[in-house]
């Protein structure tokens, strides 16, 4: 139990998606000029994640390594998660149609958020157990969220602040994004993964 | 090369460069730009990606139907990608084991899959490779660039263990431009990724402002 919870929090805080692996980061970028939009992207990227991972660990085990047919991991990979997406984008569309709307242009293009493959691909070079890597990716993106919603708070306040033209727009985010990952690496050191 | 190839180039480089105008495939351009090495590493992959996946998508555009575009491609460049994943694993091992995760990465890199769409799919064989080759150049260019800023002022050398990564030839470029004891380490660790790629989205402004063109401010908008 307390090897989970250490992996856990691994995974969301000390080794985060965003700060500390650099996965994911143009919707980082893209989608937080609004709180909400980015609430609701973590959101159904977590959904994503977590479905796709425990997808790949399927496919991974019984399909790539009982045919010895590591070498189109990329390809299955990327198929899998493709399916996932459009699953993701069916479901919300019938539970919740607001946020289908608002989310809108977006929920495709999850496909090709490097978060997803990338945790994927973290879990099969760790070797990790099926509830393990469901955990894991789980916890990633939960890290993944909760860092979307911060830097958007961060982003609404910028936009009223004084910037000089140089910096105004990206440059200035990226810099933001550098303290904030300064921030995070205060919890090295609290758990390894 | 007729003015439109010129154009291909120029625009590919430096004009609308993928990481400092257009900022798509930031993932990359921070993760692996951790040195000058690294970085040239991961930029020429990606350009041989690019160039590949470009001028098959442009010799097969007529036959590619709009409503299955985007799965055709990303498997088009995941094919590409598989190749030299593989070529790079037998050929280059050692920078395989540094770029590690982010060589299959490049199958969700934006900035192939933007100009596929917004180029390739429009454009004939021969300018379609092109873009994608200057694009992928300037890509490389980029992350040279982020790379070498954050090895300098984090570990004092520039283009460290090239003969390592990249063969023997590249014995001469290894320099050492401060001592050791004076990095900054924080430019090696994320925070420095962040921040010295925005410096240089900066710095690129400056010398456009400079040349009489309006600054860019967009990019951060068009996701994908």
């Amino acid at each position: 139990m307390r090897d989970f919870v250490l992996l856990m929090i691994g995974a969301a805080l000390v080794n985060n998606v965003i700060l500390a692996r650099f996965l994911g980061l143009c919707s980082f970028m893209g989608v937080t000029t609004r709180i909400d939009t980015a609430a609701g992207m973590g959101l159904a990227t977590t959904f994503v994640i977590t479905v796709s991972s425990m997808a790949d660990w399927a496919v991974q085990h019984y399909l790539l390594d009982a045919y010895n047919l590591g070498y189109l991991r990329t390809v299955t990979f990327i198929l899998v998660i493709a399916s996932a997406v459009q699953f993701t984008e069916m479901t919300i569309k019938k539970v919740s149609p607001e946020l289908f709307q608002m989310l809108g242009i977006y929920l495709p293009l999850i496909t090709t958020n490097c978060a997803v493959l990338g945790v994927a691909l973290l879990l099969v070079e760790g070797h990790m157990s099926f509830i393990a890597s469901t955990l894991f990716a789980f916890a990633s993106s939960v890290g993944y969220s909760l860092v979307m919603v911060i830097f958007a708070g961060l982003r609404e306040r910028l936009v009223l602040a004084q910037v000089p033209r140089l910096f105004a727009g990206p440059p200035i985010a990226f810099i933001v994004a550098g303290l904030l990952a300064m921030a995070f690496m205060g919890f090295s050191g609290i758990a390894t993964s | 090369m007729s003015a439109n190839y010129k154009t291909i180039a120029k625009d590919g480089l430096w004009d609308n460069n993928g990481v400092f105008s257009m900022l798509l495939g930031m993932c990359p351009a921070m993760a692996m730009t951790t040195s000058a090495t690294n970085g040239f590493g991961m930029g020429l992959a990606t350009a041989v990606v690019m160039a590949a996946s470009s001028l098959l998508v442009a010799l097969f555009r007529k036959l590619i139907t709009p409503e299955v575009r985007i799965p055709v491609y990303i498997l088009i460049v995941a094919a590409m990608v598989t190749l030299v994943d593989l070529a790079m694993n037998a050929w280059m091992h050692e920078l395989y084991k540094v770029l590690g995760l982010f060589i299959p990465l490049i199958v969700s890199n934006c900035l192939p899959l933007a100009r596929l769409e917004s180029f390739a799919a429009k454009q004939p064989v021969l300018p379609s490779f092109l873009d994608g080759l200057f694009m992928g150049l300037g890509f490389t260019i980029a992350l040279t660039a982020i790379g070498a800023v954050r090895e300098i002022t984090g570990n004092g050398t520039l283009f460290a263990d090239a003969s390592l990564l990249l063969g023997p030839a590249f014995k001469a470029i290894e320099l050492r431009l401060l001592p050791a004891d004076m990095g900054v380490l924080m430019m090696i660790l994320p925070p420095g990724g962040f921040i010295v790629t925005g410096l240089l989205v900066v710095v690129k402004r400056l010398f456009d402002l400079r040349a009489g063109k309006e600054i860019q401010m967009g990019g951060a908008h068009s996701v994908a």
